[in-house]
């Protein structure tokens, strides 16, 4: 019943705070958000799953109840946490908490309203993570869609409404595809399953996989839907070319919706790859191998490139974003314990940094109301503090040793560059890692225009210390970076566990 | 078990009820015809309507006409002249939680209006007419119950009496009515004629002597259908749906659009089910039936959801959304030909209980914008969420649950109809055609409902308002519908169950 009080109270937490009054609503929020949170921590400490929660793992904090079933296939409320998805729970409630806290200052009006949504959005985020039914796992997946949609659409900047409609429709769209090619497969499959739970359909799919359906044979049925359903997680994550509505929307956004936006949405899709297409085809990996590590890495330079064409500086934190998740893709395609590891560690780390990132660019726009890097130079002078966790922060996306970058991006290089599957591995870990001169190129080029040098500002308004709110959720982000950076085994260790059933143990 | 021991006529008791508290009315109105007791009036209709579905839901819950050792088997009252089984009860059921949400809802909206008594029991006539078709087994009494109900829904529609859009609608509903009515009765002399019956067990087994009078059976069965597109605004006597609602108050658009539209399937799927078996028919003139509701399911879907997207005036947009909706059902026949026939159908019914609510709900959301007179076009219903958030919030979820979005009760229905439509393609290839229709109008159908959302939510108010009242009534009914709306989704189980096992009963 854990799973299902972590989510209820998120739920419940939601509604109690669109009904509030705006004045407390804010308050009210963070201190509701701190019970899973808390929570959260306490399954964190008392996890006792081992292996992969499809692949005949022990799941922690299980529980089953029968839905519905039709047509000889049962739909089940169906929850347990395993390796990959504990530490992705931690980081979402912790994440939703800084983010609620990091509105206090920019979010003044319809607040009750605004703060119901971040719950709302926390409760169907943390199903996601948990719910291991299909269809339990699409109906949080798309229900993130529609609050999220609200935040960019009613407190987002000026082109807020196309960013808004852009992000629906795409992720939409790309979820409509995905849910088709799942359903085709699970049809395709016959009577070797009769339920949608997910290790079920993983566990048919590994011991003979689908009969076929409508003319297609069985490894045809799984190359399409393998195809479909990467294209429609694709858009998510976000992977080049499919990126585009995330600048827009990240742009758009306010700054707390960004940081769950970049720090957890983001991951969805590819814990989704994770879950589905990294453990159900394993054939079909091998068979794809070089041109998902093409795209992984065409992600990582061409989004560093476009990081670097920017002078809005959440433009530049957002096609960061498009990089970063471009190493995930090559440590899942790489498919050693490492890779894929690695992948998850990113995963969580990217959760953190981006987030931090998101909420220093947020706590300068709120005392400067300006984004870009040709407004301001010398903010040091005026915020020092909030600065340096910013420039701390940027350390850590650029990779330096004893923060979680480090461990993460170490990890899947040196996954992915001793990869059997992956042919040619070796040259798209290298190129892959030219990436981080190019990140260090663009962080170093925004910090250098924007922090240093003497204090300079083209909009008129009064720059002081930053709210104390805000330096003290950074500085909880930067603590858990850096705790993470050295001591990776906190969370790596449980993801290896459940990793290693998908890569059977793997080499290195 | 069969523990009492009523006489077979009380097996009607919903509908039953529902006349009684007609005549209850008329009663209030003759000995006071003046009054506007609005509190008296409502709340006996009120009463009526959920005693009416108390009973129905009761008698459902204790095995009133469902076959099997411990129920009381298919009730054949005055010689088969009706019947009482689950399909009858199932639509009393839906009947009755339609014509209790807009008796609610009447309450605020007729505030001012002089035809108190009158409007209530027209409204209640109307259900009564309904509810007796949903038990109607032979063609007199379908054809009594039609005009028992056709007649009190004109009067409905033109009740406003000083309003020109009102009294043009009522019109316009009356001659295409007659019309259709005529149609329809003609069809049933061609039927008569051919098979020498009107009871509905009785023409199937007239059919093998029907052998040379195959032509005029098929022209018969043909108007039949007429009839039925009429009653439940399918193409080609859908024209009339958009005037009329758009004319009619909009409490009175919620009836016509839920209410009669189940009566008019009700109808369809009774007719078709039990008095032109598949082969039979067949055999006699020479055509699958199932083809036409092929056709009119494609076209009916295609033109509602394209026409819904072009309109500005919210009204009609939910006017022709119902008429695309009447295309998703109509799948439920279309797929009889088929191996998975039940289900398709049963999926049918499970969306005509689900739209019951949302769509009911949305058209009394409309109710409400008229009771605040802040206008009918998209425009004008700009911003409304920052006065109303609580109605705005459920009519979101009408419009997101209309739409198929997976965390409404919409979702199930639509999938569920999906699915059995995609495996009864396995034995009728065009109807791959009918799911894939379904499928692209469902995808175009969220830019038309979402488009409302973001007026409601994201854009900023054209004009300013004064303070919007909150009348309790409308306000009761709208949250009800969406609450219902969304707990359908956990508790669907119940709904499929019943909705299947009645498909399953009538088809075999």
């Amino acid at each position: 019943m854990m799973i299902e009080t972590l989510i209820a109270v998120a739920l419940i937490g939601a509604l109690v705070t669109f009904v509030a009054p705006n004045r407390i609503a804010g308050k009210l929020a963070f201190a509701i958000s701190l019970v899973p949170a808390a929570l959260s921590l306490w399954l964190f400490a008392a996890f006792d799953g081992s292996g992969n929660a499809l692949l005949d793992g022990e799941l922690a904090f299980e529980s089953q109840a029968a839905w519905l079933e039709i047509g000889g296939r049962s739909i089940s409320w169906f929850v347990g946490i395993d390796g990959i998805s504990m530490p992705l729970v931690v980081l979402t409630t912790i994440l939703c908490t800084l983010a609620i806290v990091s509105s206090w200052t920019p979010i003044d009006e319809r607040e009750s309203q605004f703060y119901g949504l971040i719950l709302f959005i926390e409760a169907m985020l943390l199903g996601v993570f948990t719910a291991l039914d299909f269809f339990l796992w699409f109906v949080f997946w798309e229900a993130v869609l529609i609050p999220m949609y609200l935040l960019i659409g009613i407190w987002g900047g000026p082109r807020r409404k196309y960013a808004a409609i852009k992000f629906f429709v795409y992720t939409n769209v790309a979820s409509l595809v995905m849910f088709g090619a799942f359903i085709a497969l699970v049809f395709g499959l016959g009577d070797s399953v009769t339920s949608f739970a997910l290790p079920e359909i993983a566990t048919a799919m590994l011991e003979g996989g689908p009969e076929g359906l409508f003319g297609l044979g069985g490894t045809a049925l799984a190359s399409v839907v393998f195809v479909a359903m990467f294209l429609g997680f694709a858009v998510k994550v976000p992977i080049v070319p499919f990126h585009t509505w995330l600048p827009d929307a990240h742009v758009e956004a306010p700054t707390p919706a960004s940081i769950l936006l970049a720090g957890v949405l983001l991951k969805m899709g590819t814990y989704a790859l994770l879950r589905f297409n990294f453990t159900m085809f394993p054939e079909q990996v091998e068979i794809y191998a070089v041109p998902i590590a093409a795209i992984a890495v065409i992600s990582v330079i061409y989004g560093a490139m476009l990081a670097l064409a920017q002078t809005d500086l959440k433009r530049i934190v957002a096609y960061s974003s498009v990089s970063s998740m471009g190493y995930v893709i090559l440590g899942l395609v790489a498919y050693t314990q490492f890779g894929v590891g690695g992948a998850t560690f990113q995963m969580v780390s990217h959760g953190l940094i981006s987030g931090l990132m998101f909420m220093a660019v947020g706590v300068i726009y709120n005392a400067t109301h300006t984004r870009m890097v040709t407004d301001m130079s010398g903010m040091a002078d005026r915020m020092p503090i909030a600065v340096g966790i910013l420039i701390a922060g940027a350390f850590g996306y650029m990779g330096l040793p004893l923060m979680s970058g480090f461990a993460a991006e170490y990890f899947i290089f040196f996954g992915s560059f001793g990869s059997e599957l992956l042919e040619y591995s070796a040259l798209f870990t290298s190129i892959a890692m030219f990436g981080i001169v190019i990140v260090a190129g663009y962080l170093l080029f925004a910090l250098q225009r924007t922090v240093f040098g003497p204090y300079q500002l083209e909009t008129d308004y009064e720059v002081g210390r930053a709210p104390v709110h805000d330096v003290a959720s950074m500085v909880v982000l930067l603590g858990l970076i850096i705790a993470l950076g050295v001591a990776p085994d906190l969370i790596f260790d449980m993801i290896t566990d459940a990793i290693d059933p998908i890569v059977q143990g793997g080499d290195l | 078990m069969a523990v009492l021991e009523l006489p077979e006529w009380t097996a009607l008791a919903p509908a039953l009820i529902l006349a009684g508290t007609a005549l209850v009315l008329f009663l209030f109105d003759s000995i006071n015809p003046r009054s506007t007791n609005r509190t008296l009036l409502a709340g006996t209709a009120v009463a009526g309507s959920l005693s009416s579905l108390a009973v129905a839901v009761w008698f459902t819950a204790a095995g009133v006409g469902a076959t099997g050792i411990d129920n009381y088997g298919v009730i054949d009252i005055m010689d088969g002249q009706f019947v009482v089984d689950q399909l009858a009860l199932y639509f009393m059921i839906i009947i009755a939680v339609v014509t209790a949400l807009v008796t609610v809802a009447s309450y605020d909206y007729l505030r001012d209006h002089t035809y108190q008594a009158e409007y209530y029991s027209l409204i209640i006539l109307a259900a009564t007419g309904m509810s007796m078709m949903a038990a109607s087994n032979s063609l007199v009494t379908i054809f009594i119950a039609l005009e028992l109900t056709s007649l009190p829904s004109y009067a409905l529609v033109a009740i406003l009496k000083d309003n020109r859009g009102s009294v043009e609608a009522g019109l316009k509903y009356f001659l295409i009515g007659a019309l259709s009515s005529a149609i329809f009765v003609y069809g049933v002399s061609l039927v008569y004629g051919a098979t020498g019956s009107l009871q509905l067990e009785a023409i199937a087994t007239g059919l093998e002597n029907a052998g040379e009078m195959g032509g005029l059976l098929g022209l018969g069965i043909l108007m039949l259908i007429g009839g039925i597109a009429f009653k439940t605004a399918s193409v080609p006597f859908h024209f009339w749906a958009p005037e009329a609602y758009e004319g009619a108050p909009a409490p009175i658009s919620a009836f016509l659009s839920s209410a009669s539209k189940a009566a008019g399937f009700v109808l369809a799927f009774r007719v078709f089910t039990t008095a032109f078996p598949l082969e039979a028919t067949t055999a006699v003139i020479g055509v699958d039936w199932t083809w036409a509701f092929v056709i009119l399911a494609i076209v009916t879907m295609t033109v509602g959801n394209f026409a819904a997207a072009t309109q500005e005036n919210v009204k009609r947009m939910l006017a022709y959304s119902s008429i695309g909706h009447a295309g998703y059902v109509l799948i439920g026949l279309a797929a009889l030909s088929t191996g998975a026939g039940e289900r398709v159908m049963g999926a049918a019914m499970m969306h005509l209980l689900v739209y019951g609510f949302m769509n009911t709900g949305a058209f009394l959301f409309v109710g409400l914008a008229e009771y605040w007179g802040v206008g009918r076009t998209f425009e004008d219903y700009s911003g409304l969420a920052k006065q109303a958030p609580f109605a705005c919030a459920a009519m979101a979820v009408f419009m997101f649950s209309l739409a198929g979005i997976p965390l409404f009760g919409g979702f199930w229905s639509k999938y569920l109809l999906y699915t059995a439509t995609i495996e009864a393609a396995a034995d009728n290839t065009a109807l791959l055609l009918v799911a894939a229709a379904l499928v692209v109008n469902s995808a175009l159908s969220l830019y038309y409902y979402s488009r409302l959302v973001k007026a409601l939510w994201i854009e900023d108010p054209i004009v300013d308002r004064d303070r919007l009242a909150q009348p309790t009534g409308l306000y009761a009914a709208i949250i009800v519908a969406a609450v219902i709306t969304v707990l359908i989704l956990p508790a669907f189980d119940p709904i499929a169950n019943a909705a299947t096992e009645a498909a399953a009963a009538v088809i075999a």
